[in-house]
Parts: C-alpha cells; structure tokens; sequence
C-alpha cells in the first residue's frame, strides 16, 4: 500500500462510516446485487481490498460508476458492512482526487428525451460530477 | 383528527410527474387532508448525499424539514425520491450530532433544528390518517377485477432501518391500499427489486434488462397493471421497450380513479 | 482496634510485573491496626496458606487482609485457611489487585498506587468487619425438571436412577421435544424416535419420576434445598387417570382443521389430539380453539364415544404446589421467525421449507407419509437448493441471530444425503458461508455428502427467490469461488432457519432469578469451570437452553446436571450464607421501601412495640427472613434512614470504604 492509497483508506472509511473487519465473506451482498454482472470488482470484495489497502484497484474500477445505489447489499448484509456504501466512499473519494468528473455535460443532450424526469437528471449530476 | 400537513412536492411532481402531484393534492382534498405546499421549497437533490461528511447537499431538505417545524406540521411527500432524501436527512439531524451542528450552523435557522419533524409518505398518510376503512368507504368506482402489482422499487424501503416505511423484502401497503380501492392487489417477488434508477441515462440496454425482469415476474404471477409512487421507476418502466411490458400507473392516478375524482378535482 | 495482617500476593508475574508488591506491604504496615504485612509469590499455594495461618497464630490476628486476585478465584480458599487457624471466616477480606489492577494496568507507575489505595480500603473495611456464623438449612430430596425433551428426559432417568424423586413439567401434551420431531440424527442415521421413545417410556415407567405434561411452571419461591414451586395443570378435558388411549375420539372428532403443531403446520390435526402416535403420555388433550363443542356446545362426539367417560368438559385447570431441592432447566428451543426473510419467499411459496418443516416432510409420519414431495402440488422436487446460515451469523437483530446455531451444517449434510439415499436423481445444492463439522466423526460425514452422493456445495448466498409460472423457484445467487452468478431453478427450496432458546425462558428467568445473555441463552455460574450451574444455588440447566448443541453434547450436559443435582440431593444440611440483610428497629419508620424493590421476597412487616428514647410505642417495622434473602443489598441502599444493613456490607464498612479512596 503506497502513502496514497493510505490517504485514500482512510478517507473512504471516514466518508463510508463503515467497518471492513465486521465482513465475512459470506457473499450476501454479491448474491443481491442486481448489477453484479457489470462490476469488474465484486461487492463482497470491497471489505477485502479496502482492508488490504488495495485502493488504486478500487479508484479504477468500473464498479464505482455501475453501482445502482439501490442498497440491497446494505439492506441485506448480515454484519452491518454495508457494501454499497463503501462503494460510494470510493466513488467520491475518486471524484474529489480526480477533480473531474465520470460523465461531462456535452454528453448529457443526446441521452435524454422529452420523459426524462428531472429526479434523473438531478441524481446523475450529484453522483457523477463535482 | 387534524389532517393539515406541509407538503413537498418536488421538482419532477412539478413538470414530468405533474400527474402524481396534481392527483395527490386532489384526491387528499376530497379524503379531508389539507396539503400546504411549502413555500419556496428546493430541490431535496435526487439522491442522499452518503458521504457522512456531506452537509451543503443536504441544508434544501433541512430548510423544509424545518419550515415544516415551524408550522407545527408533519411533512409529507409522494415522490418516492423526496421521500428517501428528507427522511434521511431528517434521521441525520436527529441521530448524527457533527452533521445536525455543522447543517446547523450553515442554515442559521431561528432555532436549531434537530429532526422534530416526521416526514411521510402520502401512502403513510392514507394509511395511518385517512385509514383505508375511509377511502374503502368513499370509492365510488372500485377497480373490481383489475389485476394490479405494486412496484416498490428502491428508494420507499431502504435501508429499512432508517426509512421504516415497510418491511424490505415483503411489502405490503401498496396492496392494501390496492384491496382499498377494490383491485385484486398481486404479489410478486421482484417488487423491490431495482429498475436501474440513474443508470438509465448512460446505459439504458442495462436498465431495459432488469425492468424487464420485474416485468416478467409481475405478468407470470398474474398481474395486468403496475402501479408505483416513483417518477425515475415510472420512466424507466415506461420505456422499457420488451415482451411483458405492462400499464404503469402512479398510485394517486388510480386512487383518483376509484374516488371518481377527475383532474379539475371535480367528482364524476 | 483489630489486629490485622496483610497479605500481597505477586501471582507470579500476573501481580507483580505491573505492581511493586513489596512496596504495597511496606505502605501496609502504616494502616490502622496492622501488626503484620509481607508479600508472597503465590499466596494460594501450601506454603503461602501455611504463611497465612502460621501468622495468624503467631502474631495473634483478628482479621486478615489479602491482596490478590478476584474473590471469585480465592475467597473461599482464604477464609478456610483462616477457619483452621482459628479465626472467623468472615474476618478475612480480598482486595483485588489483579483483574481490576494488574491486569487492566500496564505499568508500575499507575499499577503500585492503585493497589495500595485497593489494599488501604480493604484495611478499612476489615476494621469495622464483625464474625459471623452460617446458618444451616434442610434440603428437599426432589428435583424438578422443567422441559421434557431429551435433555430433561435424560436429566431425569440420571437422577431418578441414582434414587431420588424427580418431577418433569412440560408445557406440551406430550414429553419427547425436538428430538421426537427429528427423522434421523447425525452422523450415524439412527431413526430418531427409534432411540427415543425407548428413553420416554421409561421416564414414563419409572417408579421415582412423576410427569406433569400440560403443565407450566407458575411460580418459584424459597432456595437452594427448599424451593416451593406452584405447577398450573392445564385442563386436558381427559382424565389422565381414566383415559386408555384407544384414540377412538380422535378418530371421531369432526374438527379436522386445527394446524399441527408437531408437523410444523404442514397438516391439519383433531380438535381433541396426541401429538403424535408415541406420545407419552398417550392420553389426548382438546384443543378448545378447535373443538365444535367449546366453541358452539353441540358435537360432543368424543365424550359420547369414549368407553370409559374419560372426556370431561368441565375439567379446570390445577394448581399444585410442591418442594423441591433441586431444580434443572432444560427447556430448549425452536426455530427463529422466517417471516422477516422475503427475499427467500418463504411467505409466498409453500415451496420454500425450513429445515425442520424439511425433517417433517423426510418422515413417516409427517405431512407426506415420509414421501418427499412438494407441499404445493406434491410433485416430487428434482433440484433442490439449501441455504445456509439463514438468520445465523446475524448482527441485524431484526431478521437473525449473532451466533452460530452449530447444529445446521451437519443436519444439512444428513438431510441431503437421506434424500439422495431414496431419490439418487435429485439434485441438490447447498449454498454456505462456511462448513462447520468439528466434532467426531462428523468432518467424514459431510465429505462422504460431497464425494460419494454427489452433493453440489456453493461457497456463496442466495440474494433472492423468485418463484416462476411453471411452479418452479429460481434461485438468484453466487458462487464467490467461481466469482460468477449462480441460478438454479429449483423445485424446493430448504432454509437452514437460526435455532433461539424458547421465549418462554425469559418468564422463567424471572421467577427463578437466572441471568440471561443478550440472546436469551441462559449465563453458567463460570464459563468453563462451572457450566452446568446457574448463577442462582440449586438451580442448574441442561440442553440448548444454554446454547447451541446437538444431541450427543446436550445428553453429556444432561449427565453433568444430574450428578450436579445428585451431589446436591444427598446432603441433609446446606450452610447459608450468613451475609444477609438485617433491621435496625429504631431507625425503621416502615415505609416499605425495602420490600419494594426485594426480589426474593424476604421482608415482610410487623407491628411491634419499640422504646424510643425511653417512649414505647407501637411501630410497623420491617423484618427479613434470612432463609429468603441472598445478600444482594438493594434494600440497604432503598432504605431512606439508613435502618437497613447487610451484615459483611454495612453501610459504615462500605462508607469507610469510600472514605479512604476519597481522602487520598
């Protein structure tokens, strides 16, 4: 682990609110997970590699920008983890380092139609932008 | 029983969902609940900020939270999405000391606010005010033989613990709300399942998959119509473009419905 | 003024690493009263004993300090030594500079203060000690056992069988428990009823043990040796006595809808019943929810049909009340709630089973004739998934539990591999988060449900599932190893459901006074040295009441209860602790105060006439049966004028205490 990824850590489980070492791997969090196919790093692994250190990995990974937010890892994880917060506690840690942002606003226009609800448009922006 | 609330309506109630806006504030009218609309009320911002050192996204829900305070009111919600975002943020101003000081200091409100206020539903308001018993009573058209699911989705059940709206994985207050108004109210499991919410934006052939899962476990298990109280899992549902799709309706459009009450708020 | 010698043991390193022991006895000398102080390496052993009394003897003391570990350890080891040199027992006080000094200290700097100021307020207290005499007391020669599965049934043939009276009291109308539900038992396969009923008739045969089935425990007073227990005999509406058991009103009775408890509501049962057909006893209860004629009265058709007129309708419940001087719980446990898991449609799906309802359907006697079929449409399951670990493991205190429930890896293993014994084409899957199989022979038997039946073991959970429109259930989960989603259209699906104590154990632990963990298991006296006694005398326990555990373990447990009880039951006179609550009469203004908040009942009021500086008047004055009372002190701090005392604690030992920390 590089001074760095220390910084990062620690910054995601101050942001997450969470504790790594109450996980058991019990995989509770990836069975509910309705996006699991488009992660390349896994919810139940995240207890893991934060543990580890391992957070350039998380940083990159598309998971981070995937998450649905829907919270049933959170509803559902028998140790009180909660995976989707960590997931999100890595997101903003990757949006305040970068100082950019996943999606750019000339991306927007041609993705939305005359229904999309402003709820969409308003959620995106906060997750995805700084 | 006073039935004055203070009322959110919402940014998407007030231009893409107008109807569950304007069918919530007619039919509340016609069951004797006054909704007041809060003034100058600002967007919640969609999603809660998870972040535990976030507290600029979360001063627009405290400043209603707090108007709703100072009125002396509960303050209720029909947007699936407001709903989340201010209860939360409610259970922060109460539970989470850093958070209620420093929102606190920035919002300089007359008296600190510190989650005096009870956010809830419109379905809680139905439910725990009106009574079912009542709008069983003052159905003038009840859906007899409309098979309907209720599609929960995300943001009224989780995490239970903070939002206890109902239970998380078995819901049941869409269908007794539906059973109210004379439906036949279907269960299906995928009810809280996930539509893809945001995700629909950057990638809609994902979020067309698991709408289209929710679609095909509601029409197995018999179900003609969904209904549900969220703009973001009505669009999604709405476009989702497959063999199973089915009606969707908000719930205060069927709850007008059966009331008899049309758009005007006048009585047919 | 008290001669008073002073004892500082170093407990090898345990003390003296983190206390400068020479330097508290050297602080000692210069307290009131003490003639002799000195430290020792291990106070406890022969030669720090002897050190002990030979100081006694020689320098004449009249009471003794030692500064050592907890009392719990020690103080009865002390106070005999005393006892031998000729000193009263109660003469000796423990300052415990171990567990809350040494060891909860890390260096000398705070370690050597703290234990002198712990030493000095032990010095002070003893100053003010006074001897006092144990009382004796008779003990009842009967135990009572509360719970009459196998581990009250065990419990019982051990003590009855070493010659003493026990009685069994359960709830249900029959004796038998979970055990009597069970289709087979791991690792071995015996056919549970098989080796059980052998057990439940002879409880039923045996000269020495009486059986109240039906019955609950009301109301528990008294103590070690002479509890008195109040039994409710619920009314059966059959005389137990009358009743042959011929079943014919069972087979007469028209209510057929009644939900059978035994087969875990998987089929109906008579409004008059046995809970199953080797019930002990085999005498039928009415259920008077169910019955035609409690409800409307008309049917009757049992009472018309019964031969011996055994069926009395105007039976009403029965209270006895009985000694005992013994008393083991053994009440055991059910199943958690699985209503709280939807994600598994256990409410949706009559499909979707827990284990023990599983154990139901694997029997002859179950819901299906031991058929495994589905309970929705009886076809028989092709692929069938078993969940691990549901509600186990827990922290959420809305669905689970924290534990382990230990007994569920095995029982999964028996139940996969009896049902590929009859059905080798189904296809099992067991999704886990660990397997757990230590214990003798049992690691074998889970390997032989993986290598030689096939058995297809998931490291991973289900997230959700879902049942399908051609009746089948998917089951959404992972497979952690593979890394890959995992969904399996199942026909049945298996909860392996958190076990918890039976609720009702909470009332009971009231009425006897037992400490209870967050989870309702019952707390031991000691963790590892005393773990079959309950912290309450002559009360002690037995099965998963205490915590998880299988058979095997719960019938040693049984044997360990039962030579507790016996060791008990064959002494004629117990000593009491003579540490006990007393009144000072002129100071009493009976204001009840003290009787209040007592929870063992010992004070009681009488009038009485009192001369009060020369004035005799009548007063209502409280008084204390020292027979009831345990020396807990909550009346002396309750008491607002300071007239209620325990002797060993009084309020100017305890103040004299205080004082010494404060005017440091």
């Amino acid at each position: 682990m590089t001074k760095e990824e220390a910084n990062i850590r620690e910054e995601v489980l101050l942001i997450s609110g969470c504790d790594v070492s109450r996980c058991m791997k019990c995989g509770k969090c990836s069975a509910s997970c309705p996006a699991y196919d488009e992660f390349d790093i896994k919810p139940h692994q995240f207890a893991s590699y934060i543990a580890r250190g391992d957070m350039n990995a998380l940083m990159q990974s598309k998971t981070i920008w995937n998450c649905l937010g829907c919270f049933a890892c959170v509803e559902r994880c028998p140790r009180d983890v909660r995976p989707g917060r960590l997931i999100d506690g890595v997101r903003q840690a990757a949006m305040r380092r970068r100082g950019g942002s996943h999606l750019q606003p000339e991306d927007i226009p041609s993705r939305i139609d005359p229904d999309t609800p402003q709820q969409l448009l308003m959620s995106v922006l906060r997750r995805e932008r700084k | 029983m006073d039935l004055t609330y203070s009322y959110f309506p919402g940014c998407t109630l007030k231009t893409k969902a107008r109807d569950l806006d304007v069918y919530t504030r007619k039919t509340a009218a016609a069951l004797g609940a006054d909704l007041v609309e809060i003034e100058n009320w600002q967007c919640c911002g969609g999603v809660y900020p998870l972040g535990s050192d976030e507290v600029g996204n979360k001063l627009s829900s405290v400043r209603a939270l707090n108007d709703a305070k100072e009125h002396g009111r509960d303050l209720v919600t029909v947007c699936s999405g407001c709903f989340h975002v201010l209860k939360r943020v409610n259970d922060d101003m109460k539970n989470v000391p850093d958070i209620r000081d420093r929102a606190n200091r920035y919002a300089q409100l007359a008296e600190p606010y510190q989650g005096e206020t009870r956010v809830l539903h419109y379905l809680e308001v139905l439910r725990d005010a009106v009574g079912f018993d009542t709008i069983r009573k003052k159905t003038l058209h009840p859906l007899t033989g409309h098979r309907i699911g209720a599609y929960y989705g995300c943001l009224l059940l989780r995490p239970s613990a903070i939002l206890e709206f109902d239970d998380p994985e078995d819901p049941s207050v869409i269908e007794e709300f539906l059973e109210a108004v004379g439906a036949t109210p279907v269960k299906y499991q995928m009810r809280n399942e996930c539509c893809g919410g945001y995700r629909s934006l950057e990638e809609p052939a994902f979020t067309n998959r698991l709408v289209g899962k929710i679609f095909a476990d509601a029409k197995a298990s018999g179900c003609q119509e969904l209904v549900t109280a969220c703009p973001l899992c009505f669009y999604n549902l709405q476009k989702y473009d497959g063999p199973d799709k089915l009606r969707v309706r908000y719930i205060s459009e069927v709850l007008a419905q059966a009331l008899g009450i049309d758009e005007r708020g006048e009585v047919r | 003024m008290q001669r008073i010698g002073v004892f500082v043991c170093h407990c090898g390193s345990n003390i003296a690493a983190t206390v400068d022991v020479a330097a508290v006895a050297e602080a000692a000398k210069n307290q009131p009263g003490v003639v002799f102080a000195t430290d020792y390496t291990y106070m406890c052993s022969e030669n720090g004993q002897n050190l002990i009394a030979d100081t006694i003897r020689e320098y004449g003391l009249t009471a003794v300090v030692v500064c050592s570990c907890s009392p719990r350890m020690h103080e009865a080891t002390f106070r005999k030594v005393a006892q031998k040199a000729g000193l009263n027992p109660y003469m000796v006080e423990i300052a415990n500079i171990r567990e809350q000094c040494s060891w909860v200290h890390k260096d000398k700097e705070i370690g050597t203060p703290k234990a002198i100021s712990l030493m000095k307020t032990a010095v002070a207290k003893v100053n003010l000690n006074v001897p006092l005499q144990e009382g004796e007391s008779a003990v009842t020669k009967r135990a009572l056992i509360i719970g009459g599965g196998i581990a009250g049934i065990q419990t019982a043939l051990d003590i009855a069988d070493a010659g003493y009276k026990v009685d069994i009291v359960e709830k249900s109308p029959s004796i038998g428990g979970r055990m009597s539900q069970l289709d087979k038992t791991f690792p071995t396969l015996d056919c549970s009823s098989c080796i059980l009923t052998p057990k439940m008739t002879e409880v039923a045969q045996h000269e020495n043990i009486t059986l109240y089935t039906y019955s609950e425990v009301e109301n528990v007073s008294g103590f070690v040796g002479d509890f008195t227990v109040e039994i409710r005999r619920k009314a059966r509406y059959v005389h137990e006595d009358i009743c042959t058991g011929c079943g014919l009103c069972m087979t007469k009775c028209p209510s057929k809808k009644a939900k059978n408890e035994f087969n875990r509501g998987l089929n109906t049962r008579t409004a008059i019943y046995t809970p199953f057909a080797q019930a002990i006893p085999n005498v039928p209860v009415i259920d008077t929810e169910a019955c035609i004629h409690f409800r409307t009265g008309k049917c009757g058709l049992c009472a018309k049909n019964c031969a011996v007129q055994a069926i009395d309708y105007e039976q009403k419940d029965e209270i006895i009340t009985q000694k005992y001087g013994a008393i083991v719980v053994a009440t055991g446990f059910d199943l958690i709630d699985l209503k709280p898991f939807g994600e598994y449609a256990y409410n949706l799906s009559p499909d979707v089973v827990s284990s023990l309802e599983l154990e139901r359907i694997l029997n002859a006697a179950g819901p299906t004739s031991g058929h495994l079929q589905r309970m929705s449409d009886h076809r028989q399951p092709k692929e069938m998934v078993f969940i691990q670990c549901v509600g186990s493991r827990c922290e959420d205190d809305r669905r689970g539990k924290p534990y382990c429930s230990k007994i569920c890896c095995m029982y999964t293993a028996k139940q996969a591999m009896l049902i590929k014994d009859h059905y080798p084409d189904v296809n099992i899957h067991v999704f886990y988060i660990d397997v757990r199989t230590p214990g003798k022979a049992f690691d074998e038997f889970y390997r032989r449900a993986v290598e030689d039946y096939g058995v297809d073991y998931i490291k991973g959970q289900v997230g959700k599932v879902t049942p399908q429109a051609d009746g089948t259930l998917l089951v959404h989960g992972v497979d952690l190893l593979d890394q890959k989603v995992v969904e399996i259209n199942a026909d049945m699906v298996v909860l392996a459901a958190a076990v918890e104590p039976n609720p009702d154990i909470r009332k009971l632990a009231t009425m006897l006074t037992l400490s209870i963990d967050n989870n309702n298991f019952l707390n031991e006296a000691h963790p590892k040295l005393r773990p079959v006694e309950a912290a309450t005398a002559g009360v002690f326990m037995s099965g998963v009441v205490q915590g998880p555990r299988d058979i095997p373990e719960t019938v040693a447990q049984a044997g360990a209860a039962a030579i507790k009880v016996v060791g008990l039951l064959a002494k004629d006179k117990l000593k009491t602790n003579p540490c006990v609550a007393y009144v000072d009469e002129l100071y009493c203004n009976g204001c009840s105060a003290c009787q209040n908040v007592c929870p063992y009942g010992a004070i009681s009021y009488t009038q009485k006439e009192i001369r009060d500086h020369g004035v005799r008047e009548m007063r209502r004055v409280a008084q204390v049966n020292p027979a009831l009372c345990k020396g807990c002190g909550a009346c002396s701090v309750a008491c607002p004028s300071g007239a209620m005392n325990l002797k060993g604690f009084s309020n100017r030992q305890i103040m004299a205490e205080v004082d010494t920390i404060l005017c440091q």
